[in-house]
């Protein structure tokens, strides 16, 4: 199966963990997902090697953009009716405070979604969602190939 | 490669010291007067495409975080703590599969409270690049006084 199909049929099915599980990147991160209410959340799990400052300790800031970032596509490819894959055209990270050695969540909204370009917000928290750890806004070419 | 007046060399520290970038197998490639130049050799653990073996731009996003801030460290001529404020990241075109991704990072201003940063992410040629970035980050942050290991390369 190529990876739009098995990104559908994980859809279909409604197991996001196999939707997260199906890009090698993700297991990297320790991603996994789950809804609630009608929010997709996406959550790194904490492990030593996501650290970027061991002195503090404090989360590597490219692991933090890594989670925003999954988030969003997730997010995108959730939402759609049909499956293009996403390329990310810029992305922005605002980096807030330290993050700390524990578990982080994040959610997206789409702010617009184009024929061509999707713009997506995006922010991670930690035991807090009122503080946020890092916000992002990003944008995607959403075309399918060759059209 | 560091200069007499230029203390701040914390070289290989940066990978060895730091689990994620030894996780994503980074390896410092420069580090001297405000520019830093970073390798991250291709890994199937880092696939963000499983049908094409392209890398996930979350790699890519690390590796020129990691970059731009020992470009940083390479301006400071004392060590000081220093966070990331934000990071740009232009993605340009796709990496090639199998393929090494350099970055080159610049610190092309430093200011008492922030650092400015730009970088660039290609295989071997600087004109054909895969990402561009621009950063900034804030100097004289929390201290940590574990980090000072990383000045010893």
């Amino acid at each position: 199966m190529s990876l739009v199909e098995r990104l559908e049929a994980a859809k279909r099915s409604g197991d996001f963990q196999a939707l997260f599980d199906i890009v090698p990147y993700s297991r990297f991160l320790g991603l996994s997902g789950r809804m609630e209410g009608d929010e997709l959340i996406t959550t790194m799990k904490f492990s030593q090697d996501l650290i970027g400052n061991p002195a503090l300790p404090a989360l590597h800031g490219g692991t933090l953009g890594a989670l925003l970032e999954s988030s969003a596509i997730f997010e995108l490819l959730w939402r759609a009716e049909t499956i293009v894959l996403p390329k990310t055209i810029t992305f922005t990270v605002d980096y807030l405070r330290s993050g700390a050695p524990v578990d982080t969540h994040a959610r997206s909204v789409v702010t617009r979604h184009g024929r061509r370009v999707a713009n997506v917000r995006v922010e991670a928290w930690q035991t807090d969602r009122k503080t946020p750890v890092a916000t992002a806004h990003a944008i995607f070419l959403v075309m399918r190939e060759g059209t | 490669m560091a200069s007499d007046d230029k203390p701040v060399r914390p070289s290989r520290g940066f990978v060895d010291a730091i689990p994620h970038n030894k996780a994503l197998g980074l390896k410092v490639v420069s580090f001297q007067r405000a520019e830093a130049i970073f390798e991250l050799p291709y890994d199937e653990k880092l696939i963000g495409n499983p049908d094409t073996g392209v890398l996930h731009g979350g790699a890519i996003t690390a590796l020129l975080d990691a970059c731009s801030g020992a470009a940083v460290f390479a301006a400071l001529t004392e060590w000081q703590p220093i966070a990331t404020l934000d990071l740009r990241i232009d993605y340009l075109r796709a990496g090639d599969v199998g393929r090494t991704i350099r970055a080159k990072a610049t610190c092309y201003r430093l200011t008492r409270n922030v650092a400015f940063t730009r970088a660039i992410a290609y295989h071997e040629d600087e004109a054909d690049p895969i990402a561009s970035s621009m950063g900034t980050f804030m100097l004289g942050t929390k201290a940590a006084p574990a980090a000072k290991k990383m000045e010893t390369p």
